[in-house]
């Protein structure tokens, strides 16, 4: 089925080509050349091309809901932050007794702040599996919860906009909190080990670019299938006239709700690949900023075909290493162009452009 | 508090549940009961106690001047506006009142809008597909794939309607005559016992309105239809029976030569 899906579509074909072979010869050329020979890629290129995977599977979650079911969630950066605090305290458990007070039960910031005992919410992300469950689940059952409010009571367009942004800021300002008990606005960082390997070690970081590779394209091509399922298509609908999917008696809330689950459990898988390869999480990954600025990526890529999504996500994410390496003060200008530059003249991003042109030639 | 539990004739929604989700009791050959329906909107009251009733099968015609309540009346059966006083009864049994739109769509009262609302980016065909009738659960249409019947099924609309040569063509790109077919091709394949039609011919050339009114008819019996229409011609090509609506309440109703002769509807379209 899922192949088949592909079958008439070139650049979803060309794009699952692309992501297959960088993440497999970047980590690849990465060990197996010595550091002096040419085809050597450095570690920071390593961890740099593995976060834009993780950026470009966010971008995907995104492009689903919003592009597909027509929600412009600008709160998705919260499911990717409580997915990567959730990959956070996993590797914080990790760290054993070897954090600086080498307390052997709480990490360094409990020991810190003078609790006593590990708090409940904490038991549990001991395990991998634990862990990885919750990555899922609690990005997925606030997105649940959240949606069966807004959605059961037709909150729509701008509105659910500002209240994903509220969400996010709401969940921001409570994790800068100590009490909370998540490392405050210092988040949670200095891991060491993850499933028992050294996080540090090229082997380890090359492993993880290649999972956000494969979790990327099987993500990509799992929502190049759920679009084209009949449910796709009631979405697809719903998104253009909802009280007309309505009046044909399907439950529309539904449909919003479990696609709105479905991204934010993506998101969260994004942000649990982020962290490990960046080395950090803290509350700032909850600012209304990033959450715009994945729409951004979005936009520039082209809503509603999920490669675009992809291939702006990564573009967008190069750009920024580039500009803000050689002039940091004008990169927000940049984005700023550049948003204005997707809405006036590419309303439909690189891959609506790219169509056009496709299309012009073939009538020719 | 105990009398209506002791009420030797009182049948109870949980026994009815089974006979009143699948098919509609239409023993008294009434399918839609409207009664005392009252509706206003900040003040002003776009249905006042009206009472209308339509026999099972039967083709009626709704005719009334601008603003009269019709199209309110459409949304006070499909469930998209609830009346502040009065009832709404689907068959003997089923209470329109209690259910939501996506209910009574599923329970058979089906919709085609005044504006020619199908969805532009679809095809033809995956137009009809969302329409069908079939379970419309989230989960279910995750998996759900056309079976061979469904497909003919689904031809068969497409040939009433004149679409076949277009069955891949995205909607958005018919011409409004097409359009309108296409959503009462829509309205076909889902099997409705009730249709409501606001505005079929509006926009359509002389062959298509003879072509739809043919269609119409040809429907009586086997489905209850409820025409909303402006054009007079065409409800007197279709009509055995009117309704004439005016200031939210029934004026009169018969057949379309009493209806035009009655004094009353004369002064309502002329004016005094």
């Amino acid at each position: 089925m899922t192949l088949q899906g592909l079958k008439n579509d070139k650049e979803s074909t060309v794009i699952v080509g692309l992501l297959a072979a960088v993440s497999l010869i970047i980590p690849i050329c990465n060990l197996l050349f010595p550091v002096d020979s040419m085809f050597h890629f450095s570690a920071y290129t390593v961890s740099l091309i593995g976060k834009y995977l993780t950026f470009a599977l966010l971008a995907l979650s995104l492009d689903l809901v919003w592009g597909y079911c027509g929600i412009l969630a600008l709160g998705q950066g919260a499911f990717f932050a409580l997915g990567g605090y959730a990959m956070g305290m996993y590797l914080m458990r990790q760290i054993g007794s070897r954090g600086v007070y080498g307390d052997p039960v709480l990490p360094d910031f409990m020991v810190f702040l003078n609790w006593k005992e590990l708090p409940w919410y904490w038991f549990g992300f001991d395990h991998f599996w634990f862990a990885m469950m919750m990555v899922v689940a609690v990005p997925g059952l606030l997105a649940y919860i959240f949606g069966w409010l807004a959605f059961r009571s037709r909150v729509t367009g701008v509105y659910l906009s500002i209240m994903t942004q509220a969400l996010t800021y709401a969940l921001m300002l409570a994790f800068f909190r100590n009490e909370m008990g998540f490392g405050g606005n210092n988040g949670l960082t200095d891991f060491k080990d993850i499933l028992g390997f050294n996080l540090q070690s090229e082997a380890v970081r090359a492993i993880l670019l290649m999972c956000s590779g494969g979790v990327l394209i099987a993500a990509f091509v799992g929502c190049r299938w759920l679009v084209n399922t009949k449910m796709g298509r009631v979405v697809t609908a719903l998104r253009d006239q909802e009280s007309r999917v309505r009046f044909l008696g399907y439950r529309v809330e539904m449909f919003k709700l479990w696609i709105f689950v479905c991204s934010a459990m993506l998101a969260g898988i994004a942000g649990a690949l982020y962290v490990p390869q960046v080395g950090i999480i803290n509350p700032s990954e909850f600012s209304p900023l990033n959450s715009l600025e994945i729409v951004m990526w979005v936009a520039v890529g082209g809503r509603g075909t999920l490669y675009g999504a992809i291939l702006g996500a990564i573009l967008v994410n190069f750009s920024k290493t580039v500009l803000t390496g050689l002039l940091p003060e004008i990169w927000l200008f940049t984005l700023g162009a550049m948003f204005i530059l997707v809405t006036v003249l590419m309303p439909d991003g690189l891959a609506g452009l790219w169509l056009r042109v496709r299309r012009t030639q073939s009538s020719k | 508090m105990i009398k209506p539990l002791v009420n030797r004739y009182k049948t109870f929604d949980f026994v009815n549940r089974a006979v009143a989700q699948d098919q509609v009791d239409v023993s008294h050959r009434t399918i839609l009961y409207l009664e005392d329906v009252s509706v206003s909107f900040d003040g002003f009251k776009a249905l006042n106690n009206l009472s209308l009733y339509i026999d099972n099968g039967e083709l009626r015609c709704l005719i009334g001047p601008n603003g009269a309540g019709k199209t309110t009346l459409m949304d006070v059966i499909t469930g998209k506006t609830r009346p502040d006083s009065g009832s709404v009864y689907f068959g003997q049994t089923m209470n329109c009142l209690e259910m939501d739109e996506p209910a009574i769509a599923q329970a058979g009262i089906c919709r085609k809008f005044q504006k020619p609302s199908v969805f532009d980016k679809l095809s033809v065909m995956e137009n009809l597909e969302l329409a069908m009738k079939a379970d419309k659960g989230a989960w279910v249409t995750l998996f759900s794939r056309l079976n061979g019947e469904q497909y003919d099924a689904i031809a068969e609309v497409m040939e009433i309607i004149g679409l076949t040569a277009h069955r891949s063509q995205q909607a958005g790109v018919l011409s409004h005559g097409q359009k309108q077919w296409l959503e009462i091709g829509m309205l076909l394949i889902q099997q409705p016992k009730v249709m409501l039609v606001d505005e079929p011919v509006a926009g359509m050339t002389h062959q298509e309105v003879d072509r739809t009114a043919e269609l119409l008819l040809s429907l009586r019996g086997k489905h209850s239809v409820v025409v909303v229409e402006h054009d007079m011609e065409f409800v007197r090509s279709i009509a055995n029976k009117v309704t004439v609506l005016h200031e939210g309440a029934v004026l009169t109703e018969g057949t379309m030569d009493e209806v035009q002769n009655d004094p009353r509807v004369i002064q309502v379209y002329l004016g005094d």
